[in-house]
């Protein structure tokens, strides 16, 4: 058996070595370089575009809207957004003109030499005064007023996150040129068929036309879902146009203020509780910022929906949320998807309640969370691997929090310590997979090939972005069909090789695509049993096996589809029944101090447990713990890109500060099993969920330590200087 | 004409002198094992040897290295013959997405050379100018202890 192992990461040995290629490192006869010019104003009308004289245009091309094929749209979800803008600019650093050169640096300098001028139009920038809604959800369960009147106490709380830049290590980038008819698109992105679908409308051209490879990719966490569309759009113009292939490599800031970040929120709550502390209502609203453009803001929105009620039980709930239009650059997908934002907002009101119940969190907490047979606020009932109170329990005895509390309550009514400490609590689910019906419409396809020399080979689209995919898949694949992972390579996503498995989001790698290439290895072994008389047991053996099975042809493919587990039923005109078909579970502990003079916080020690259903590689399962999780530590203490005008005036690595080594706390993580019986050997969702806990566990902590309850994340000194004034 | 050594092999560039080290390297020497992240000395993506020191190269004009040596993460172990801190790496989980890793592995293993200690906190402290967004560090600490104790093995 491998699943269960922890296998060395496939594409460790080439990354460790300076090997591995990611897109700026691969050398490609002939390439220029691409860059962008982006408009300056957040809401505008082109009035003219300039070249200035005594450049040497004639060793550029230049590329605006009038040069595109096709349609000018970088179609996803709605046909909105234009790959460049014509005529009007509706958010600042929205691309306008595409210049190319031989060289990088003149390549950049003929952009700044592009003069634009706009007739200025009036931006919208506070998400609480746009007219403009892109979607809005309701889910209703029960009789809100029914409970209301029937509660002992009603809490209202508002809360507000901040956006928050992906910050992966390696910027954007894409290269493009054409070979024998077909357009060749290749970067650092985490869905290859996201960015042929946008292609095949800006080229008039079908798939057999372009094909989209990904490069070794240096992180995404979200952020190269669908940004690399419009990239890959640029390039793909520009190396049309010139003749060559063309790369276009962002910059730091460049990529900071451009591209897509995670929705600002606004949460609010009325909650009615009986006094011993059970949930009869929950009233919640949310609004989230969609920036200038739809892109993902719907599904964005869909997830922080769903999530917005809690791990817990209540019988009369209403969600009413919506994502609105501002003129900032378009918001999109970040780690968790819209539901650390209504996640915060749930878990934090905890303390809320807790203050005006006399009762503390923690028993609050355990009287309402989801268990075996809990139906949630869109009416699923939860019929397994539900490990809400064990990841609760685990972590509340190994944190020791109950004394912590006590001891931290010591330590800050001596006026003489230098710092006030404080522990805070969270437990979160998060859904795996699609919203809804999602992977119905997504029909997935995976599978695996069997060539007839004997090799082995994973076939998806699911990319490898530093979370381990292609070993997991290897070891999944090889447990289902009873042979070594070392007999399975995975191949690079390449839409003319590999089938449409879906995006690389929603922490649906592993459990549904994983599903999938799971099955298609039980068909393989079927084949082998049927046709060969067994599974090949030696090296010999199955180069054998492969020469029966494949009778001639180069190999064989078995390929599956995406099938809908006959027990789950969504209605998504209703927005009920099973969100999700199986949820993860979260429970953390922060435990921090905060120096007296300069407000500063340390994080001393996290503990965390998380059930997955079943880690598949618990290090590199734990590796996505951590790492998740630091992001989050990072969103609720440091990260806050500032906008002025509409643009984020931090766009550099020196002033949007992420964690380093010494802001990043010890962590203690405890993996729980609670198999789901469709997932890959019980696996469910594992990619997201460390990101929604930290937050709301910081400011439960930073209350603990303060004595006040701050709503809006980050909790950076300034703003716990301003609530302790 | 600069002269300079590149991993223990004598080089030549004659290019623009205030060219930045990461892209001689990259560009003329043909070693992409180092990584640009922010081109300002912010993420440490781009660190290499410099006299057995850790630099910046993004920061550093080739000029400035006539005479020098230099070392990349090209001048560790091959794939098939990791160095003892790559392997440290490998099992102990310390590269993810891995664009960071060059940079990390340049560091840990100057620290590591220097007679830096291998606990926790000296580690911490020595690779806090190397931004990683995926591991959390926790990993990539461990790595470099476990490197560290294998050696003394
Ligand atoms: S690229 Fe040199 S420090 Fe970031
Ligand atoms: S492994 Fe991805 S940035 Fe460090």
């Amino acid at each position: 058996m491998s699943v269960g192992k922890n296998e060395p990461r496939r594409d460790g040995p080439a990354k460790l070595t300076g090997r591995a290629l990611y897109l700026d490192d691969l050398d490609i006869p002939g390439c220029w370089h691409g860059a962008t010019v982006r408009s300056s104003v957040p809401h505008g009308r082109i009035k003219s575009i300039g070249f200035e004289p005594g450049f040497p245009w004639d060793e550029c091309v230049v590329v605006t809207a009038q040069d595109i094929p096709g349609k000018n749209v970088v179609a996803l979800i709605e046909p909105d957004q234009p790959l460049l803008a014509d005529g009007i600019v509706r958010h600042r650093e929205e691309a306008v003109v595409l210049v190319a050169h031989a060289d990088r640096a003149t390549a950049y300098e003929a952009a700044k030499r592009v003069k634009i001028e706009y007739e200025p139009l009036p931006p919208v920038f506070d998400m609480e005064r746009s007219d403009k809604t892109f979607k809005s959800f309701l889910i209703q369960r029960g009789d809100l007023d029914a409970g209301f009147a029937a509660a002992d106490v009603v809490v209202e709380g508002e809360y507000r996150t901040p956006s928050q830049e992906q910050a992966y290590i390696e910027n954007n980038a894409v290269a493009a040129y054409e070979e024998n008819g077909v357009l060749i698109v290749t970067g650092s992105l985490q869905c290859p068929y996201y960015v042929l679908k946008a292609l095949k409308h800006i080229f008039n051209r079908d798939e057999s036309g372009i094909r989209v490879v990904q490069t070794v990719t240096g992180g995404g966490f979200g952020g190269k879902e669908e940004y690399p569309s419009m990239i890959a759009g640029h390039a793909a113009l520009l190396a049309l146009k010139a003749g060559r292939p063309v790369k276009i490599v962002y910059d730091r800031h460049e990529d900071m203020a451009a591209t897509t970040k995670r929705h600002p929120s606004i949460v609010r709550h009325r909650t009615g509780l009986t006094k011993d502390g059970r949930l009869v209502a929950q009233d919640i609203e949310v609004v989230m910022d969609g920036g200038a453009y739809a892109t993902l803001s719907a599904v964005v929105l869909s997830r922080g929906t769903l999530h917005a009620a809690g791990a817990y039980e209540c019988p009369n709930v209403r969600v009413r949320s919506k994502v609105v239009m501002t003129h900032t650059p378009p918001n999109g997908a970040f780690r968790g998807f819209g539901a650390p934002q209504t996640l915060f907002a749930v878990e934090l009101h905890w303390e809320k309640i807790a203050a005006a119940l006399g009762i503390d969190s923690l028993t609050l907490r355990r009287r309402n969370i989801f268990k075996l047979g809990s139906t949630t606020a869109t009416g699923q009932r939860l019929l397994e691997s539900v490990g809400a109170s064990e990841c609760l329990e685990k972590t509340v005895k190994r944190s020791k929090y109950a004394s912590k509390r006590r001891e931290y309550d010591r330590w800050n009514k001596n006026k003489a310590n230098p710092s006030w400490r404080g522990i805070g609590l969270a437990v979160c689910h998060h859904g795996a997979g699609f919203t809804g019906s999602g992977e119905v419409y997504l029909a997935s396809r995976a599978g695996v090939a069997l060539t007839r020399n004997g090799e082995l080979i994973v076939l998806a689209a699911s990319t490898e972005i530093g979370q381990g995919t292609n070993t997991m898949f290897a070891q999944v694949a090889a447990d289902a069909l009873g042979a070594p992972a070392a007999w399975f390579s995975v191949e690079t996503p390449d839409t003319h090789k590999v089938p449409d498995s879906g995006p690389t989001v929603a922490s649906r790698t592993c459990m549904v695509v994983g599903g999938l290439v799971s099955r298609a290895a039980r068909e393989l072994k079927r084949a082998f049993q049927t046709e060969y008389g067994r599974v090949p047991k030696t090296a010999a053996d199955l180069k054998k096996a492969a020469a029966a099975l494949c009778a001639g042809a180069p190999a064989r493919r078995f390929e599956v589809q995406y099938e809908k587990p006959p027990e789950v039923a969504w209605d998504d005109a209703a927005y009920r029944g099973d969100a999700y078909g199986v949820y993860s579970y979260a429970a953390i502990t922060v435990d921090l101090e905060i120096d007296k003079l300069t407000y500063e916080t340390r994080v001393r020690r996290v503990t965390t447990a998380q059930d997955i259903g079943k880690a598949i590689n618990p290090l590199l399962a734990e590796g996505q713990i951590i790492g998740g999780s630091t992001q989050g530590l990072g969103w609720a203490l440091l990260e806050e890109p500032i906008f002025k005008d509409g643009v984020m005036v931090n766009s550099q690595l020196t002033n949007y500060v992420i964690p380093t080594s010494l802001d990043a706390p010890p962590f203690d993580v405890i993996l729980v099993e609670k198999p789901y019986s469709r997932g890959p050997f019980g696996a469910k969702g594992v990619g997201e969920l460390p990101m929604d806990v930290p937050g709301p566990a910081v400011a439960a902590a930073v209350l603990h330590a303060t004595g006040r309850l701050i709503p809006t994340l980050p909790h950076t000194p300034e703003r716990i200087a301003e609530a302790l004034k | 004409m600069i002269m300079l050594t590149v991993n223990g092999r004598k080089r030549s560039f004659d290019g623009a002198p205030f060219k930045r080290l990461i892209d001689a390297l990259r560009e003329d020497f043909k070693l992409t094992g180092t990584k640009e992240g922010c081109g300002e000395g912010e993420c440490g993506a781009c660190t290499v040897l410099l006299d057995d020191e850790p630099v910046n190269s993004c920061l550093i004009a080739i000029c400035q290295v006539e005479g020098r040596a230099v070392e990349t993460v090209e001048s560790l172990g091959a794939p098939e013959k990791l160095s003892r801190l790559q392997a440290g790496f490998l099992a102990c989980g310390g590269a993810q997405c891995g664009i960071c890793t060059p940079g990390m592995l340049m560091t840990a293993h100057a620290h590591l050379k220097s007679g830096g200690k291998a606990d926790d906190r000296s580690v911490r402290a020595a690779i806090s100018g190397n931004l990683c967004r995926c591991t959390g560090y926790q990993d990539i600490v461990k790595s470099v202890i476990a490197a560290a104790k294998g050696r003394r093995k």
